[in-house]
């Protein structure tokens, strides 16, 4: 399989002089078309700040990222958009206040100068599963996992190949993360999707991705398959802290 | 389609069209503002105030600039002939304020028309790019703060000409920094939140963020204070008028009038007062329609 993102040495540092705070510090990973690849790490990690690098929400200090083997040029131009869209963590942040889904989904389409608005978001909302009933709904008029669609139909809706999720079930409650992982599952196969997915949760990446990435303190620990997660075959002592803090309910 | 269901139509959980959906935003907001009693009463003195204005050729009794016999009908007290007495030119007090109010109304409208896009434009353009775009825009419109309003807008007319429509030009540009500043402050806290980033992912250009994403979330603050300001602006135009520079004689300009009443109030005084409460009625108005929208608009209040 084809390499389609590539990160060489990545370092992201914000601020400047003693505030400086080194966010990630030379990561660097492949991510193979289709294929799922997890970032795993605690809270302050870094793993957001990657993906926030990949999409250009956060600089890139050093090292260069190549996205189908070209590298990103800043700021990012809109072909760069319509190839790589972000899920983000809080659906009840993410879609703006004031507008109905309605402009949510076509706002994008007009950016880019779609012809065919109108079928285009009865699709994208098809495939995420809602009805047509919420098209002209403000997000005050729906719940969590419903916002959580539709911001993957948000994404969808440019037909991008990379998908970047950033926890997308954390901030959701356990019977509506099943579905919405169940979802983007889907529309992996379905769209032959390549997603990259952040969480602190080891269920949910040994459930939706491949290969992972552990992360501590900005920086990588090690690299796994899933197989390897699953049969425990962690080998840095940090891996095995994580599993077993995941473990943690099930022995009791 | 009977009241009830028009009512359901509007409240629908399930809106078919953009229509629909926006008035019924639109018919929540109000049936939220109608709660409120003394919003009721404010908004209900400038719905008075707005027909006057566009009634005033049929409620005015007698001409408000050519005035009667000069020998015996001037300064008459209050009487049912003059429902508000007569002025030193033998003129209809009455009619005066009741022409006057198209002048107020067109002050306050035209300066909120111009005042509140330019606070807007400055406040979310420096609010959203940050860095040296907002130090310039910021100091630009501290400048503009630092002068006392009324100071500043005599400066312009005395540059200007007195005038009403310099009046009011001058009274824009002394009133937009603070609106700038409300709406800088309300960007400040949005452009970092993910709905903003989202779109940008979008690849939206900053225009298009700014008018379609940002000035959205900082109008209802900036319109609830631009209402509370109306009072303000409409005593700058009568304190304008008052000083001769505002309003020239003989337009019906409540300040105005007041200035020429000045001259017999302890013997005459129906002639500034009655000017004086249509100001007092009018800012009262604003303000408390001004309140109840900051209840009702107010993004925070919000659930």
């Amino acid at each position: 399989m084809s390499t389609l993102v590539e990160i060489r040495d990545l370092a992201v540092t914000f601020g400047s002089g003693r505030s400086t705070v080194q966010a990630v510090r030379n990561v660097s990973f492949e991510v193979a078309a289709g294929e799922s690849f997890g970032l795993v790490g605690e809270s302050g990690s870094g793993k957001s700040t990657v993906l926030r690098a990949i999409c250009g929400l956060a600089p890139i200090t050093s090292g260069a990222i190549h996205v189908n083997g070209n590298s990103l040029k800043t700021p990012r131009d809109p072909a760069f958009y319509r190839k790589v869209q972000m899920v983000f963590q809080d659906p009840y942040g993410s879609i703006h206040p004031r507008h109905t889904i309605d402009r949510v989904l076509s706002e994008p389409l007009a950016i880019h100068g779609f012809k065919d608005t109108e079928a285009r978001i009865e699709r994208a909302l098809e495939e995420v599963g809602l009805s047509k009933g919420f098209r002209f709904r403000f997000p005050h008029q729906l719940s969590g996992g419903q916002r959580q669609r539709v911001a993957i139909a948000r994404a969808l809706i440019l037909e991008p190949q990379i998908l970047l999720l950033d926890e997308p079930t954390s901030a959701l409650d356990a019977s509506i993360q099943a579905e919405v992982l169940n979802l983007l599952d889907a529309l992996r196969v379905e769209k032959g999707l390549t997603y990259v997915l952040v969480s602190h949760d080891l269920a949910v990446v040994s459930h939706m991705c491949e290969r992972l990435m552990v992360m501590q303190h900005g920086a990588r620990v090690e690299e796994l398959t899933r197989r390897a997660l699953q049969n425990r075959a962690a080998t840095q002592v940090y891996t095995r802290q994580l599993l077993v803090a995941s473990e943690g309910f099930k022995s009791q | 389609m009977s009241a009830l269901s028009t009512r359901d139509w509007l409240l629908s959980d399930r809106p078919a069209s953009r229509r629909q959906a926006r008035l019924g935003q639109a018919y929540r907001t109000w049936s939220h503002l109608r709660a409120n009693k003394l919003a009721m009463v404010g908004l209900g003195i400038v719905v008075v105030l707005i027909l006057m204005a566009i009634f005033a050729n049929i409620i005015a009794p007698y001409d408000p600039i050519r005035g009667g016999d000069l020998r015996t009908e001037r300064l008459l007290p209050p009487s049912w002939a003059h429902l508000m007495g007569t002025d030193d030119q033998a003129r209809d007090i009455f009619s005066r304020i009741v022409h006057g109010s198209r002048l107020t109304l067109m002050v306050v409208a035209l300066v909120a028309v111009i005042a509140t896009p330019i606070g807007l434009a400055v406040g979310t353009t420096a609010g959203y790019f940050g860095g040296w775009v907002d130090t310039v825009l910021m100091r630009i419109t501290d400048i503009f703060l630092a002068f006392p309003r009324l100071i500043l807008a005599l400066a312009f007319v005395a540059a200007l000409g007195p005038g009403i429509e310099n009046a009011i030009i001058a009274i824009a540009i002394t009133s937009w920094p603070p609106y700038a500043r409300l709406a800088r402050a309300e960007t400040l806290t949005i452009r970092d939140a993910d709905y903003i980033a989202a779109i940008r992912l979008q690849g939206a250009g900053s225009t298009r963020i700014i008018w379609g994403h940002v000035v959205p979330l900082c109008l209802s603050s900036v319109i609830v204070r631009v209402t509370l300001d109306m009072a303000g602006i409409i005593l700058t135009a009568a304190g304008l008028g008052f000083l001769g520079l505002g309003a020239q004689p003989p337009q019906p300009e409540w300040g105005a009038m007041i200035a020429a009443g000045r001259r017999f109030m302890i013997d005459f005084w129906w002639v500034a007062t009655m000017p004086g409460i249509a100001i007092f009625v009018v800012s009262l108005g604003f303000n408390l329609l001004g309140d109840g929208l900051r209840d009702v608009l107010d993004p925070k209040g919000e659930t």
